[in-house]
């Protein structure tokens, strides 16, 4: 597949974006300055980016607890991402939110909900929206491995693929489902053998490999726009962090973290574009320098921010 | 009104307390017709498909079955099977869909085919629908409504698990509105409105209260979503109710009436957001309060209700609050257990005695 230098350049940009968002939000919330949770995307990057760049604006995601990742790469602000996190009013979430409902609406989101699988009906239904009105739009739920034992997952499933709904279902295997190993509550290792059940592709990728993903989810999109229904994309990815920042990681080995966290999709797309590609190495370090000063402005940003006032407290429950 | 002097038995066996002259109607005049509260409903249905593109039906057996009830029936016929939707056994998936559809701007009308089914549908509910708007600071909205029958009693049999009365569980939901009408204008004139809200409104409609008619006026109107509505005034005891309690509370009204006993009923039409100025109104005038619901009377509905009285008239009030309310139990099948977990007209005539002082 022939991608664009710009296009290239731009995975490269977000999936460093995420990088570095994801460190200096652990950074912080190892030293305190962040309440609540942060479950952070670390190695995953490949997989968000890789998707929702073969996206546009108007094609909806919907996130998980998990989706940090999945914001930026479809293109979120990283200062209100940063202030959200910090539970400040300049936050898109205006701070009702946090980290685990992140969700930037003005570059295509329905939403990040924390319940393992809850998202999935959600995109289903706005494809309904888009089928009933003839609109050219997608709906890609993300969902990880865990999520596809739920009835959430398996229900949304089916109702897409019986009414041919404009759907890429993406299941970023990343093997863990907090401290439960995938293969050891499921029978099949290859989680893309689901689709065959509702009679849609089910297809496999590297979720290291930025551009094999990128290739997979364009085709799974093009399938939808084209009206001929949904795909289950299986991203097979690693979670290298604990399930959530300073989760303390008793269930696994360090060697099994440390083989994986060697695959880093970053590094691995950084030689692939310099080495095949033929990309000029100081343009990729321009991009990195350029994100470091994004998140200082992002750090920035969210400091600054004012907490809600306490009156408006119940603000947002209703319309 | 000529529907005012109909006799209670001319209506459906089904619905035996039912009959108009027990309640104000809207008024008599040009356009008034007799329909059954089933029948409001689908009309309310309709017009809104009608004058909204947005609108659509999405269930269970909705399309030419025409749903568990017949409420959706001849709705397939006049719009396809497209806007009136056949949807597989997938409670959460019909709800979470339903609230997929309304955050990117449709507004769909879902029908879970018993309110006892919605334990499986409680998450996307509950969890999702309910929260989306406030935890992403105000970004989106869920203009959803979703309809579900509910209710039991009256000997129908349908034991415990097509029976139940839930409001309780919706209405303990910060962001979902509740509603529970008595009446066929009621049901249209909230239907219209739920439809018309940008919030998640549960729509449950009394199963025993399908049959019952009354008069519906034509052309357009809603009904507020946060209004109690008094069904009739009186100055001694104030009775609080909803749905099928609400004709309990009027039948008993009238048996007292000839004992000199002024009752006034508070319907409580909508359940949440709850109308506490009305409840409190009507307290403080007659200083007197029974509370009237189907549910557990456990952490039910009319604890709530009462609650609100104490809050808002604990220095007019004159005797202790009484409240009736189904028995802690699962409803049984065998008509003879069911009428005995199931609140009566006597029960509520005995508690109306009870706080007037009265004797039986």
């Amino acid at each position: 597949m022939e991608v664009a230098l710009q296009t290239l350049l731009e995975m490269y940009r977000r999936m460093v974006r995420i990088r570095q968002f994801e460190l200096a939000a652990t950074n912080l919330f190892k030293r305190g300055q962040l309440k609540g949770t942060v479950h952070t995307y670390i190695g995953m990057e490949a997989s968000g980016v890789g998707v929702c760049m073969a996206l546009r604006t108007e094609d909806l995601i919907a996130g998980t607890h998990r989706s940090h990742g999945h914001n930026i790469a479809k293109g979120a602000d990283l200062a209100r991402m940063m202030a959200e996190l910090m539970g400040k009013e300049t936050g898109y979430c205006k701070g009702r939110g946090g980290s685990m409902h992140i969700a930037a609406f003005e570059t295509g989101s329905l939403g990040a909900l924390a319940v393992v699988a809850s998202g999935i009906p959600l995109a289903v239904g706005a494809a309904l929206a888009f089928q009933m009105r003839r609109e050219d739009r997608v709906a890609v739920p993300f969902t990880g491995d865990a999520g596809s034992n739920t009835g959430n997952w398996h229900e949304g499933l089916n109702m897409a693929a019986a009414w041919k709904l404009p759907v890429v279902f993406v299941l970023e295997n990343n093997q863990y489902g907090v401290s439960t190993r995938i293969d050891d509550v499921t029978r099949i290792h290859d989680l893309s053998l689901r689709a065959a059940g509702y009679g849609i592709p089910g297809v496999r990728v590297d979720g290291f490999d930025v551009l094999a993903v990128y290739e997979a989810a364009t085709t799974a999109v093009a399938r939808a726009r084209a009206g001929d229904g949904p795909t289950l994309l299986v991203t097979e990815s690693y979670r290298v962090d604990g399930h959530y920042a300073g989760e303390p990681e008793v269930y696994r080995d360090r060697a099994e973290v440390a083989e994986y966290r060697a695959k880093d999709p970053i590094a691995r797309f950084r030689s692939r574009l310099i080495g095949e590609l033929a990309v000029d190495i100081l343009a990729l370090d321009a991009i990195e320098a350029e994100v470091a000063a994004a998140i200082e402005a992002a750090l920035a940003f969210a400091r600054e921010g004012s907490e809600p006032d306490p009156a408006t407290a119940l603000d947002y429950i209703y319309a | 009104m000529t529907a005012q002097a109909r006799d209670a038995t001319s209506l459906t066996s089904a619905v035996p307390v039912m009959s108009p002259d027990l309640i104000r109607q809207v008024d008599p005049g040009d356009g008034v017709r007799e329909m059954s509260y089933q029948e409001a409903i689908r009309e309310a249905l309709r017009e809104e498909m009608i004058g909204d593109p947005r609108v659509f039906l999405m269930g269970e057996d909705i399309g030419k079955h025409g749903g568990a009830f017949g409420v959706t029936r001849t709705l397939f016929d006049q719009f396809g099977g497209e806007r009136v939707r056949n949807t597989p056994i997938s409670e959460n998936t019909i709800v979470g869909a339903a609230t997929g559809a309304a955050l990117v701007g449709m507004r769909p009308v879902a029908e879970i085919m018993f309110v006892d089914f919605s334990g499986l549908a409680m998450d996307q509910i509950a969890t999702q629908a309910a929260k989306i708007r406030f935890m992403t600071g105000g970004q989106c909205s869920v203009p959803w409504v979703l309809r579900m029958p509910q209710g039991g009693g009256a000997g129908k049999s349908t034991a415990a698990q097509h029976s139940q009365s839930l409001e309780v569980w919706f209405a303990s939901i910060p962001g979902l509105k509740v509603v529970l009408p008595s009446t066929p204008y009621d049901a249209k004139g909230l239907m219209k409105a739920a439809i018309r809200d940008d919030n998640p409104v549960v729509f449950l409609e009394h199963k025993l209260l399908y049959a019952f008619k009354g008069l519906v006026p034509d052309g357009d109107y809603e009904l507020p979503l946060s209004r109690c509505d008094v069904k009739r005034v009186g100055d001694d005891v104030t009775v609080v109710a909803s749905g099928y309690m609400v004709w309990h509370a009027m039948l008993a009204a009238r048996i007292l009436e000839a004992e000199g006993i002024s009752v006034e009923v508070v319907d409580v039409r909508t359940v949440s957001p709850l109308d506490e100025e009305t409840i409190g109104a009507s307290a403080r005038k007659t200083g007197r309060v029974v509370v009237v619901a189907e549910a557990c009377r456990s952490y039910g509905p009319a604890n709530e209700w009462a609650m609100v009285a104490i809050e808002r008239a604990h220095d007019r009030l004159r005797a202790p609050i009484v409240r009736v309310a189904g028995r802690d139990s699962p409803i049984p099948f065998a008509n003879s257990l069911e009428n005995g977990v199931w609140p009566s007209t006597e029960d509520v005539v005995a508690a109306i005695r009870q706080v007037v002082g009265s004797p039986a």
